[in-house]
């Protein structure tokens, strides 16, 4: 990718304790678990690297405990990071004074919140407006942009409801209309859909790339279920006991984990919708036939025609050139790979 | 305290400490007993070697009160033209300006209207009815007196309260302070309040508003801090993340969203301030609080009984209009155009305020309540309570002399007769066995100043009464909670009654004590009983509710017999809720004891009784002192107690 970073994160940590940053001053900046043991410090970020870039969904998934909502934290600056950079469109968020980051906040970022994070006294209108309100927008003005972004979730009709009146799923559309109002460059996601029932949080999880479709928003996107970062992310990024681990596309992530622990994630993953033909093909060019399969195609939908054939099938790229092949063995392989012990 | 080593040798997780704190305590009564036998001065501290706090005290207020003059002045004069505002719309009128004060029509109607708006129907009849009450029973005047006064200190405490809350908040090393003061402030009975105020202040309505304003402060000042706690985190980062700035974000998010607790605090406000300025008539407020207190001291029952109720119908009305604007919840309503539409309850009141005010203007009667439409029902009262004293009080003597037979007198022999290490030795033993050193210390501590500073058997006789009525409510209340626990309809009534009588304010208690018992020792018990017994029933129910179903029905399903279930599961888990009621009891014992003292008693509420009039502020501090020591020993030693049974419950 050529393209400039809309953020990068570099070697940002975050430690709780008595003393963050004279614990990290005195470990070298490089404090080790067992310093953390005994130093009645606890590191929730430690030494976190990664760029998100435009129009991209990066996807930070973790257990609980593993520091992904301080990192998102951490990001935003709800919670200072201890140190590390965080660049933000060419200057270090950081560095940037309280009134400066009230103004970033107001106009660049959005975010979504587990548990809503609704004002329960404001009608749906009035909290989608908020962020407007607050920024100084005018009533005619906020009010205006406030029913765009309630109709563009699906909301119209309820603009006059009390949070209580709705349920989990329309009030974290509420949510969603609330963290897009102010039009923000990038848009943070912490859990958004963990508290909803699997049924509404997969038509939410729709309504999530739908809207994205249409906006192309940079976004960073916290979760703990991985079938959640499949479905949604461009990049998934894994972390452990506040490192993270590998930061890959999903493919990669399936067909090359980086250790047990990701594996063990990644064992469950519907292969077939995550993996490509190119991926799993050999690179011994077949010739041309009748029937050929694209290399950016997902295993599972290749998976009828390769079985079905006796011969091996080739695998073209984008122009029609033949760059490989897969047989059955190789497709059977790739969809019930053999457990390790 | 030479058995402590014993307890501190004994670890605490094996069974043996129970038994050692049992050694102990025998240990320390034995010493203590004989060393009071061979050296009197440790059965009772001689009078004599008393130290004169209360005399140093009183000095530094008589020193401190010319030296704050100009300031308690501008403070009185600055706090005088609020109460001459509402005043004037309640009742006074502006004379200067020829207008007419609000109309009573007006007033009645707009309390029924407010009702209807926060409560609907049945709460909007109940309000109308309570306030046209104190209209045709003529206690209109003092009733709006009483009022205005309430209606200066509510905001006035609301807002301080609210300050200090914030404060703390934005501050851990306030928080801790003030918590330490409210804690003793809220110990500390109404009455308490009066002294300082009366030196600095002398008397009338302005000192009440402050001695009013004082005790009504912490409770909001709680409720804010615990309001602002209790916003969830999310929906404050929503805000930061919106780009709030420090100032945005207090007042548009997180005190928007604290407000249900923000309106329990004001809840407690008025509640605390209705009781306060009924007390505060013997620092000469005028208003229903000084009729009914005449009332009480010529014994003219039926008037008291006519002022009371109407005292107790106003605390009800706004105990049900705040806690109905607590329980309201916002609804959405369509998008409607014009004023009337919108906020048809404040235009209901326009009209009415208009069209009272203009025939008022006319017609007398509807400006005040003209005086030929009062009623009484005094004189039937009187008789009634002729008849009772003469038809009940032969069956109710019995029971009044068999409690001070049996309870009341062994109880006081021996509190009296207790030497005083014996006493000390024991709560520290008690105090060190729950939670350690500082626990020890501070019975020490507190009890020993009040003996050193010569309050050592009105100290006594407090704890006696207290005792006394403590058991008498635990008998009483935890029947009662156990029974509305088992039964929906003993609950519904249960918690009816007890939501009334927690509303009274404490003076009310005084009335059908006086009426049946007269005055004794067993009078002022019972008077705490009527006002204390409420938290042992209301906690007892609660802790029983919060059994766990599953326990419940594994004890069924083990063959348990209903009462087994009840004495082997049910008490035991819910056991630490019981004792944090009880805990609350003797809270409110404590609290009346300085009320009782109206109706005759030697213990300390007597002392800040006596105080007052004479303005010996040292006595009357420190004896108001001491009742919040006794409360805030208990309350340490029975909160460590149900802690400690909480953990080994495993529900801490």
């Amino acid at each position: 990718m050529t393209e400039q970073p809309k953020i990068s994160c570099r070697h940002l940590w975050k430690v709780f304790g008595s003393d963050p940053a004279g614990f990290l001053a005195r470990h070298g900046h490089a404090p080790t678990s067992e310093n953390f043991a005994a130093g009645r410090h606890i590191g929730a970020v430690r030494d976190v690297s990664f760029d998100v870039y435009p129009g991209e969904i990066l996807i930070v998934m973790g257990l609980s405990g593993s520091g992904k909502s301080t990192l998102i934290r951490a990001i935003t600056r709800l919670n200072d990071p201890t140190v590390g950079e965080i660049i933000f469109e060419g200057r270090d968020l950081l560095k940037a004074s309280p009134a400066e980051l009230i103004d970033i906040r107001r106009h660049k970022m959005g975010m979504v919140f587990q548990h809503f994070g609704l004002l329960p006294h404001r009608t749906v209108l009035s909290n989608v407006a908020f962020p407007l309100e607050v920024r100084g927008a005018t009533r005619e003005e906020r009010d205006a942009r406030a029913r765009e972004m309630i109709r563009l979730v699906g909301l119209e009709g309820r603009e006059n409801y009390f949070p209580r009146e709705l349920s989990g799923g329309q009030q974290q559309r509420v949510g969603i209309a609330r963290s897009l109002a102010v039009g923000p460059d990038v848009w943070f996601l912490d859990e958004p859909f963990s508290a909803l029932d699997p049924l509404i949080r997969r038509e939410m999880q729709d309504e999530f790339l739908r809207l994205q479709k249409l906006l192309r928003k940079t976004i960073v996107f916290i979760t703990h279920d991985f079938d959640e970062a499949i479905r949604l992310g461009d990049r998934i990024g894994i972390m452990k006991d506040g490192r993270l681990v590998q930061l890959a596309t999903p493919e990669v992530m399936v067909s090359s984990p980086a250790d047990d622990y990701v594996r063990e994630f990644t064992r469950n993953a519907p292969r077939d919708r995550v993996l490509t033909v190119g991926s799993i093909a050999s690179p011994v060019p077949a010739p041309l036939n009748g029937v050929n399969i694209l290399a950016s195609a997902k295993i599972g939908e290749a998976a009828a025609i390769v079985l079905a054939s006796e011969k091996p099938i080739a695998v073209i790229d984008a122009e029609g050139r033949s760059i490989g092949a897969i047989d059955r063995p190789a497709m059977i392989r790739a969809l019930y790979p053999e457990e390790r012990p | 305290m030479n058995g402590g080593g014993q307890a501190m040798a004994a670890p605490q997780i094996v069974p043996a400490p129970r038994l050692s704190l049992a050694s102990v305590v025998v240990a320390i009564i034995l010493l203590g007993c004989a060393a009071a036998w061979t050296w009197p001065p440790l059965q009772r501290w001689p009078v004599e070697w008393a130290i004169p706090f209360r005399d140093w005290v009183t000095q530094a207020f008589v020193w401190f009160s010319a030296a704050a003059k100009p300031v308690t002045r501008g403070l009185s004069w600055l706090l005088s033209w609020p109460l001459w505002l509402s005043e004037a719309l309640l009742f006074r009128g502006f004379p200067a300006l020829n207008l007419l004060p609000l109309p009573w029509v007006a007033i009645v109607g707009g309390t029924a209207i407010l009702g209807h708006w926060a409560g609907g129907r049945g709460l909007a009849i109940f309000c109308g009815l309570s306030v046209f009450y104190l209209a045709i029973f003529g206690l209109w005047q003092d009733a709006m007196q009483t009022l205005s006064i309430v209606l200066v200190t509510v905001p006035l405490a609301a807002a301080f309260g609210l300050g200090l809350g914030l404060w703390a908040t934005r501050n851990a090393r306030v928080e801790r302070v003030l918590n330490s003061v409210f804690d003793v402030m809220q110990a500390t009975p109404h009455m308490a309040y009066l002294g300082p105020v009366v030196i600095l202040f002398g008397f009338g309505q302005v000192p009440a508003m402050l001695a009013t304003f004082g005790f009504a402060l912490p409770p909001m000042a709680r409720c804010t801090i615990l309001g602002l706690r209790t916003v969830p985190q999310d929906v404050i980062e929503a805000g930061r993340m919106a780009g709030c700035t420090p100032g945005q974000l207090l007042w548009k998010v997180e005190i928007p969203a604290a407000e249900k607790t923000l309106m329990l605090g004001l809840n407690q406000v008025v509640m605390q301030t209705l009781a306060m300025v009924v007390i505060a008539s013997l620092v000469g407020a005028s208003g229903l609080g000084q009729k009914l207190l005449f009332s009480l001291q010529q014994l003219q029952i039926g008037k008291a009984v006519e002022q009371g109720v109407a005292i107790t119908l106003i605390a009800i009305v706004l105990d049900r209009l705040t806690q109905a604007y607590i329980r309201k919840a916002p609804e959405h309503q369509a998008t409607r155009t014009g004023f009337i539409a919108r906020h048809p309850h404040l235009s209901l009141f326009l009209l009415l305020l208009a069209t009272s005010g203009a025939a008022a203007a006319f017609l007398q009667a509807f400006a005040v309540p003209p005086r030929e439409l009062t009623l009484s029902y005094g004189g039937p009262i009187n008789s009634a309570v002729r008849w009772v004293s003469k038809e009940l009080f032969p069956y109710i003597k019995p029971l009044r002399d068999w409690l001070t037979v049996w309870l009341m007198l062994p109880l006081r022999s021996f509190y009296l007769w207790l030497p005083w290490p014996v006493m000390l030795g024991v709560l520290a033993a008690i105090g060190y066995h729950l939670s350690g050193w500082r626990l020890a210390l501070l019975p020490v501590c507190l009890f020993g100043f009040l003996m050193l500073a010569g309050f050592w058997e009105p100290l006594m006789l407090t704890i006696y009464l207290v005792t006394g009525a403590t058991i008498l409510c635990v008998l009483i209340g935890i029947p009662i909670g156990i029974w509305a626990a088992h039964s929906p309809r003993a609950a519904h009534v249960t918690r009816g009654v007890c939501d009334t009588l927690q509303t009274f304010p404490s003076f009310i208690y005084l009335i059908p004590v006086i009426m049946l018992f007269q005055t004794s020792d067993v009078s002022n018990v019972i008077a705490m009983l009527a006002y204390a017994t409420v938290p042992a029933i209301r906690f007892t129910y609660l802790g029983l509710l919060r059994v766990p179903a599953a326990t419940m029905e594994a004890a069924v399903a083990s063959g348990a017999t209903n009462w087994q279930r009840l004495r082997k599961v049910e008490l035991p888990i819910a056991f630490p809720e019981i004792l944090l009621g009880i805990n609350q009891t003797i809270m409110m014992a404590l609290a009346m004891v300085a009320i009782t003292a109206l109706i005759g008693s030697r213990d300390l509420g007597q002392e800040i009784y006596k105080a007052l009039p004479g303005a010996d502020t040292g006595r009357g501090l420190i004896a108001g002192l001491g009742i919040a020591f006794i409360g805030i020993t208990a309350d340490r030693l029975i909160g460590a107690w149900a802690m400690q049974r909480k953990r080994q419950l495993g529900l801490a």
